[in-house]
């Protein structure tokens, strides 16, 4: 049934120390290449692989996302000079049409004060014309009256 | 009568008793020798499943072995750090792997059916030869880093933040072996003896929770015995500035 035999039994006990330490410690060592080729290795290289393939293409991908940005940025401040320049055109283009409308209603303005103008002046000559007719007919009358006033006397 | 043969058989106890095996002058524990064979076996067998058809996008046992591999890498590069852990991991491996398979092997298999002249087969840690053996390849493996890596100033260590240490460092190169041994054998001697005990006394559901505990208890030992070691090969192999 139970037999506790601890210490100090001729054959055997708990504590008997014999070949089977280092005979064990062999059987570790042994054990220690065989796992060493058959798992450690071969699995390590493995997963190494994998990790080093992964960590490439996180820094691939981080490569190309910074170009992105790059390549964005530069579009951007492309972008940016367009819009200025496109801008400046515009407001050159308004100043021109501005210029060449003052221009045209100035030459305009001038050649109307100069035709109203001549029209004055015409029309004053034609008035004083008809004016000095108008007295030298009167005159004529005058004269016609006055003759035959005296005539009939 | 018959309940009583029937309790003497499943449930004898022998502690202390060994299979021996005479090779010429020297005497062995045989069924220390048997029952690690049918372990290791098992776990070769494993391995050799796991890694026949290695691939980059892991299946099934694959995928067990390298989450394994992955732990015991964390496990060496925590305690021994970054630039010789690469050395010391297939041994810090094969520690854990070893005391892990013998001890849940000795507490899942039912060895007790397989009747031996003498002893009976249980757990490899279960046998202070295999606890000593294991703890002195630790000793040598420390050693034999911290000067292989550093030297003679290896010695340093000795009297590393003063010369008063030097006996107590001296006494640590003793009690470190002594310690890792005993740990193991006592919890897993303890953990038999008690789930024994208790299977002799109520063979029913009452051992179930201590069966678990003990599983609990031996995963935890396997798990103490390789990160002690490594610690210990990180210390000897340590830079102090």
């Amino acid at each position: 049934m139970l037999a506790f035999n601890f210490f100090g039994a001729t054959e055997g006990g708990l504590f008997d120390i014999n070949a089977t330490l280092p005979l064990m410690a062999i059987q570790v060592v042994a054990l220690t290449y065989i796992l060493n080729s058959l798992f450690f290795k071969p699995v390590g290289n493995v997963v190494e692989k994998r990790e080093k393939f992964v960590s490439n293409n996180i820094i691939e991908a981080k490569n190309k996302l910074s170009e992105v940005k790059k390549l964005e940025a530069d579009l951007l401040t492309q972008l940016q000079s367009a819009r200025a320049e496109a801008q400046r055109i515009v407001s050159e283009a308004e100043n021109e049409s501005d210029k060449l409308y003052k221009e045209a209603l100035e030459l305009a303005n001038n050649e109307a004060n100069a035709s109203k103008e001549k029209a004055r002046l015409e029309i004053e000559s034609q008035t004083s014309a008809a004016r000095d007719q108008l007295s030298k007919q009167a005159d004529d009358l005058s004269e016609l009256i006055v003759n035959r006033l005296i005539l009939e006397k | 009568m018959f309940f009583n043969s029937l309790l003497t058989n499943f449930a004898a106890l022998e502690v202390g008793q060994h299979l021996y095996w005479q090779i010429g002058n020297i005497r062995l524990h045989g069924q220390v020798f048997l029952t690690s064979w049918i372990l290791l076996g098992a776990l070769l067998v494993f391995i050799s499943l796991g890694t026949k058809k290695m691939e980059n996008d892991p299946k099934g046992l694959q995928n067990l072995l390298e989450f394994l591999w992955d732990y015991i890498r964390d496990l060496a590069r925590t305690q021994i750090g970054e630039k010789v852990y690469r050395d010391w991991m297939p041994f810090i491996g094969t520690l854990f792997l070893f005391v892990f398979v013998s001890n849940w092997g000795g507490a899942l298999i039912p060895w007790r059916l397989i009747k031996l002249p003498s002893g009976e087969l249980g757990a490899p840690t279960a046998d202070i030869n295999t606890t000593i053996a294991l703890a002195l390849l630790v000793s040598l493996s420390y050693f034999y880093a911290g000067l292989s890596n550093k030297g003679w100033r290896y010695f340093e260590y000795y009297v590393h933040p003063t010369p008063i240490m030097l006996p107590f460092k001296i006494l640590e190169d003793f009690t470190k072996p002594l310690s890792l041994s005993f740990r193991l054998f006592g919890n897993i001697l303890a953990d038999e003896l008690v789930v024994g005990v208790l299977v002799f006394l109520v063979p029913l559901i009452l051992p179930i929770p201590v069966m678990f505990l003990g599983l609990f208890t031996s995963a935890i030992q396997a798990l103490i015995f390789a990160t002690l070691a490594a610690y210990y090969i990180g210390e000897a192999v340590e830079e102090h500035h």
